[in-house]
């Protein structure tokens, strides 16, 4: 600012000349018309992340976040709540951060999206006029899939736990009062889901809670998958801790081939009907498949395959303009629906919008996702990893990059472990403040 | 009197305007490219621990060592592979310019103050000629030592000393070795706590 140069003083004088005009008039007529209006609907990872970069970028973007909710329970890192090893408020997270950086904070629900009128419409009765609209509404569920499982059953009875809060305390808590002996079903989704390796880690993290506490317990996992994220890893983790593939193996895992896909649940009984039989536990754990979040339907952000397709450099909506959609709701293939890939896309998406409202170039976007999973408390953790580029339209994989954690070895893994928890502790500080 | 509030206004909003689209441009690759760090290493390369390091204010030429020897698998890691061989030189350079501009503010842990105090000897006995200040200096071209989150120094003082699975300056490697060999894995703990009071 010190060595401005005559050039570059005229050249802002003339750019300067609309806003001394609009000064004269009032700073609230000029706050309102700055084209910079952006209202992000959803405070999960991707919308809080898309929040704090677009005012860090271009602090006179005019941000507002709606999010129904005012306290926020993270997914990761939910299931060593469920294991025990984790109090549930370490999870607990709220936007009071982002207010104070000068985001507008909106608790209430969005009923609408009128993307010609270019207006977000809320159940309180706001209208929220935006230039360009975020939508980062994570996963809705797909209640008709799995006969007998609604939202009330999951709420009270069977949990899925798939979005953390209530209902992981529930499954903790219904856990803890099994019997020694008892049998845990988990019923895990088809692709594609929330966190892929989540409901694996979370059979791990029941497994050394049952070992430690409960040990003639079993788990049985319903598949109507062949393969899951982190197979060989999962499978070789399993055997080392918990028995996995002998006669006294704590786990037992049914995938589709051999009839592991569920088609109803009675909920009385707990009992579970998978195309193998019936299935009846103590403690049952359906993680249902999943669809985009239910306002990207209704806002008609939505395709036949039930989630939003997008610029891969934008996120930018290919059915609506001027509305972006980031995280799990997004079509971002080959970066998976996971916490950091949201966190990774929400930066891009904020460096897009910025650009857009400043009719600037955009830089080539860059991302990473990494994944941690803990098969063991305190001993094993591994992980996988990719970096992506935007290459033909497309987001790629870099070549040659990522991948999965290599071959056991015990000290790697234990500090994998406390890499997990650094994981935890840093992407919540960039995402929440 | 007007005429001179006017243009007191105009150069108000000429500053404002001037901010906000250097705000805009400011932006660049490397700040693209640091952005997808920031999930494991923090906001800003500041980590929040408890192990992953900080990597802000580090010298850009030991952060693109760094990156090149991960990349290589040369320093041995557990991710930092994996990711590294997602970039290009360019990219470890673009990366570290935005980081050596970034403030390192020290991580906040509980130490162990008699540990750290022996470790202070061992520091200005083995470590002081190269690491200068405990190892504070982006000048000394080398990671930030002190005040960097215990685990981290840990694993890579067990690399460099214990499993020996890591290279090293020759010099490093005469005066470490003779640190362990001299003190054991008590004398790197009571280096690693001295490091982390500092």
């Amino acid at each position: 600012m010190t060595n401005i140069s005559r050039r570059n003083l005229l050249k802002a004088s003339a750019a300067g000349a609309a806003g001394v005009a609009a000064a004269g008039v009032s700073a609230k007529a000029l706050a309102k018309s700055n084209g910079k209006r952006v209202v992000i609907v959803g405070g999960g990872i991707g919308g809080a992340t898309a929040a704090q970069y677009l005012k860090k970028m271009d602090s006179t973007i005019d941000v507002t976040i709606v999010e129904y909710n005012k306290d926020y329970y993270t997914c990761f890192m939910s299931n060593e709540v469920i294991g025990g090893n984790r109090d549930i408020e370490s999870i607990h997270f709220t936007y009071e951060k982002l207010a104070a950086k000068g985001i507008k904070v909106v608790y209430d629900t969005v009923t609408d999206i009128d993307a010609k009128g270019q207006v977000v419409k809320t159940k309180g009765g706001k209208s929220l006029a935006y230039d360009r609209c975020i939508v980062s509404p994570g996963v809705d569920y797909k209640w008709e899939a799995i006969e007998g499982f609604t939202p009330e059953v999951a709420a009270t009875t069977i949990p899925h736990a798939w979005k953390a809060g209530p209902q992981t305390k529930l499954l903790r808590k219904q856990l803890e009062e099994m019997k020694d002996g008892g049998t845990v079903v988990v019923v895990a989704p088809p692709n594609p889901f929330r966190c892929p390796p989540g409901p694996y880690e979370r059979v791990s993290q029941i497994a050394a809670y049952l070992k430690e506490n409960k040990p003639k317990s079993k788990i049985v996992v319903l598949d109507p998958k062949k393969k899951f994220s982190k197979f060989g890893l999962f499978m070789d983790g399993w055997k080392r801790h918990y028995g996995y593939g002998t006669d006294n193996s704590m786990i037992t895992w049914i995938n589709s081939e051999n009839g592991g896909t569920v088609s109803a649940v009675d909920v009385a009984s707990k009992t579970v009907t998978a195309a193998a039989g019936k299935f009846k536990g103590d403690v049952v754990n359906i993680i249902p498949p999943q669809k985009a979040g239910s306002i990207a339907f209704k806002a008609g952000l939505t395709n036949d395959s039930g989630w939003c397709p997008i610029d891969h450099k934008t996120f930018e909506s290919t059915i609506h303009k001027n509305i972006h959609v980031v995280g799990d709701s997004s079509v971002a293939a080959p970066m998976p629906k996971s916490g950091y890939a949201a966190n990774s896309q929400a930066k891009v998406c904020a460096a897009a919008v910025a650009s857009l409202l400043n009719g600037t170039t955009m830089i080539e976007p860059s991302w990473v996702n990494t994944c941690y999973s803990v098969i063991a408390p305190g001993q094993d953790g591994i992980s996988v990893a990719m970096v992506y580029k935007y290459e033909g339209g497309k987001i790629v994989k870099v070549k040659g990059s990522g991948g999965l954690t290599g071959a056991y070895d015990p000290e790697l893994r234990k500090r994998e472990v406390l890499y997990a928890h650094s994981w935890f502790e840093n992407i919540t500080a960039d995402t929440f403040g | 009197m007007k005429k001179a509030n006017l243009s007191l206004l105009a150069s108000a909003v000429l500053a404002g305007s001037m901010v906000a689209s250097s705000a805009a441009v400011a932006f660049d690759r490397g700040e693209m490219l640091a952005n997808t760090c920031a999930g494991c290493h923090g906001p800003g390369g500041i980590s929040h621990g408890p192990a992953t390091p900080s990597i802000a204010g580090n010298s850009e030429a030991y952060f693109v060592e760094s990156m090149e020897a991960y990349k290589s698998g040369e320093r041995p890691s557990t991710i930092m592979t994996r990711i590294a061989k997602g970039y290009s030189t360019a990219d470890f350079e673009a990366m570290a310019a935005y980081f050596a501009k970034q403030k390192y503010i020290s991580a906040k842990q509980s130490t162990d103050a008699s540990m750290a105090k022996i470790g202070e000897k061992l520091h200005d006995k083995y470590c002081e000629k190269c690491h200068t200040e405990a190892g504070k200096l982006a000048e000394d071209e080398s990671g930030f030592l002190a005040g960097q989150w215990k685990p981290y120094l840990q694993y890579n003082l067990h690399d460099f000393a214990v499993s020996q699975d890591r290279e090293m300056p020759k010099k490093m490697a005469k005066k470490l070795d003779a640190l362990y060999k001299k003190h054991g894995q008590e004398g790197l703990d009571q280096l690693v706590e001295f490091y982390a009071t500092k």
